[in-house]
């Protein structure tokens, strides 16, 4: 299959374009947010402050990497479970988030909100972070370093392979596989 | 008399370093973290041949490489080095000397995770959530068995699949039928979330806590591996080819290829209960054993 290029940030058009099943290749700037930076992210906005990131057309990647040893740009860093960013995700993408990389389920409501505002959910392999990391050219912490491994970081990807599991029309990929092959 | 038997029995005491204890469990919390155990890395293969997803095939191979790539690059295999499950079976004619045994397990988790570069993943208490900045504390189970040894088991486990993992109290008469759909819907209900391939731990009988422990211990079974009762290897099976049927696949993309085992321990039981647990482990199944 042939894999569409991406480079961020994603316009309205890009990211609507996209389709259930599409194997893509991000290249550009992504930043990283697990659960306890979305908390803080999401107590900004509700004290109507500005947020240490512009995430207008942006990709956030549920991701905690372990520490870059020596010589390294960063460490391991595959997805984490995305359905725990499910709380806060509709929230950021009122902000203009358009993209998000993790593994795992979405809630109705995410769905919704990407429906509403023309956003995608991509999965990578998870447990495949050795590999995914070689994607990983620079990585540097750009807000909540207190939080070590849940800090926010901004990393430059190239060819990081993800593939399309909600699109913005309310397609679900991991539904969809299933059904395919499921002989109950 | 008695003076005699005491001084025979003290001659077979042997005495061990806790500083020995710290130095091989920070090397097992690095290689288990680096080094996926053949069996696990052949079963990924077994599973890419009998996989009729070719993406469930892509994936199969990406996570063989992904195992070659940290294992050679000493890197850890998954971002997420876990919470260090500590398995640990002291010979009774052991005399642990210079040190608690607990810290110096908790000491080699430190010096494991610092030195190797791994993750630290825990917070310490679990509603203030403030991370301990050095992956303790472990979680350390201990088992005194007869003998002049120590084995010493680092099992990583990961969040993802712990999280889908569950224990349900069932009632005598829902039986086998009823440990067999609970653990059904469990993996159903997991979906994508744990990183299919899985290795799924079961554990039925004994009280709550021990049911679950069980399961956890399960998983330490080469993969594969059939339980040495013939009932108990064919239920695992069974469940093995059901779960298989569910279609949720590699990366939960859709396959043939949900779980890799199916490992089941038993335990008496009160007359009263049946308990089930299900402990669902990722694709990194990690777990490095050392005899001291």
């Amino acid at each position: 299959m042939t894999r569409v290029h991406l480079t961020t940030p994603l316009s309205q058009e890009t990211s609507t374009n996209l389709r259930i099943g599409q194997q893509v290749l991000l290249n550009g700037v992504i930043y990283t947010g697990r659960d306890a930076a979305h908390k803080r992210l999401v107590e900004l906005l509700d004290q109507g402050k500005e947020l240490p990131i512009d995430l207008k057309g942006q990709i956030i990647y549920y991701v905690g990497p372990s520490p870059a040893s020596p010589g390294r740009v960063i460490g391991s860093a595959g997805p984490t479970t995305a359905g725990r960013m499910d709380s806060y995700a509709p929230r950021l993408i009122e902000q203009g988030l358009k993209g998000m990389i993790g593994k795992g389920a979405r809630s109705q409501a995410v769905v919704e909100s990407m429906k509403k505002h023309g956003a995608v959910y991509f999965a990578a392999i998870g447990g495949a972070a050795a590999l995914i990391s070689r994607c990983i050219i620079e990585s540097e912490v750009v807000a909540y370093p207190d939080l070590g491994p849940e800090a926010i970081h901004r990393l430059v990807v190239k060819d990081f392979p993800a593939i399309v599991v909600n699109d913005a029309f309310g397609g679900d990929l991991y539904q969809e596989g299933r059904k395919l092959y499921c002989q109950e | 008399m008695l003076t005699l038997a005491y001084s025979r029995r003290s001659l077979a005491i042997r005495t061990v370093d806790c500083n020995i204890i710290i130095d091989e469990v920070a090397r097992l919390c690095q290689e288990a973290n680096f080094k996926l155990e053949e069996d696990v890395v052949e079963s990924f293969k077994r599973s890419c041949e009998s996989e009729v997803s070719q993406s469930g095939k892509e994936i199969l191979n990406l996570l063989v490489e992904n195992a070659t790539i940290a294992a050679t690059e000493s890197i850890p295999m998954c971002q997420d080095t876990g919470v260090a499950v500590v398995f640990v079976e002291l010979g009774q004619d052991v005399q642990l000397v210079n040190g608690d045994f607990s810290e110096a397990i908790n000491e080699g988790v430190r010096k494991g995770y610092r030195e190797g570069y791994l993750r630290k993943s825990m917070v310490g208490h679990p509603l203030e959530r403030v991370n301990t900045g050095d992956n303790t504390p472990a979680v350390i189970h201990l088992k005194m068995v007869s003998g002049d040894k120590v084995k010493i088991t680092v099992a990583p486990k990961g969040g993802g699949s712990e999280n889908m993992s569950a224990l349900k109290m069932l009632k005598p008469a829902e039986g086998v039928e009823g440990a067999k759909k609970f653990v059904l819907d469990t993996v159903q209900n997991a979906g994508p979330n744990p990183c299919p391939p899985l290795i799924i731990g079961v554990g039925i009988g004994g009280t709550m806590e021990k049911c679950a422990l069980l399961a956890k211990e399960a998983l330490l079974r080469p993969v594969g591996q059939p339980h040495s009762l013939p009932d108990i290897a064919k239920l695992e099976q069974e469940l093995l080819a059901k779960i298989n049927r569910l279609g949720i696949g590699p990366a939960g993309l859709g396959g043939l290829t949900t779980a890799l085992a199916v490992h089941i321990e038993i335990f008496g039981a009160h007359i009263a209960s049946l308990p089930v647990a299900v402990n669902i482990n990722c694709h990194a199944a990690r777990h490095k054993t050392v005899v001291i």
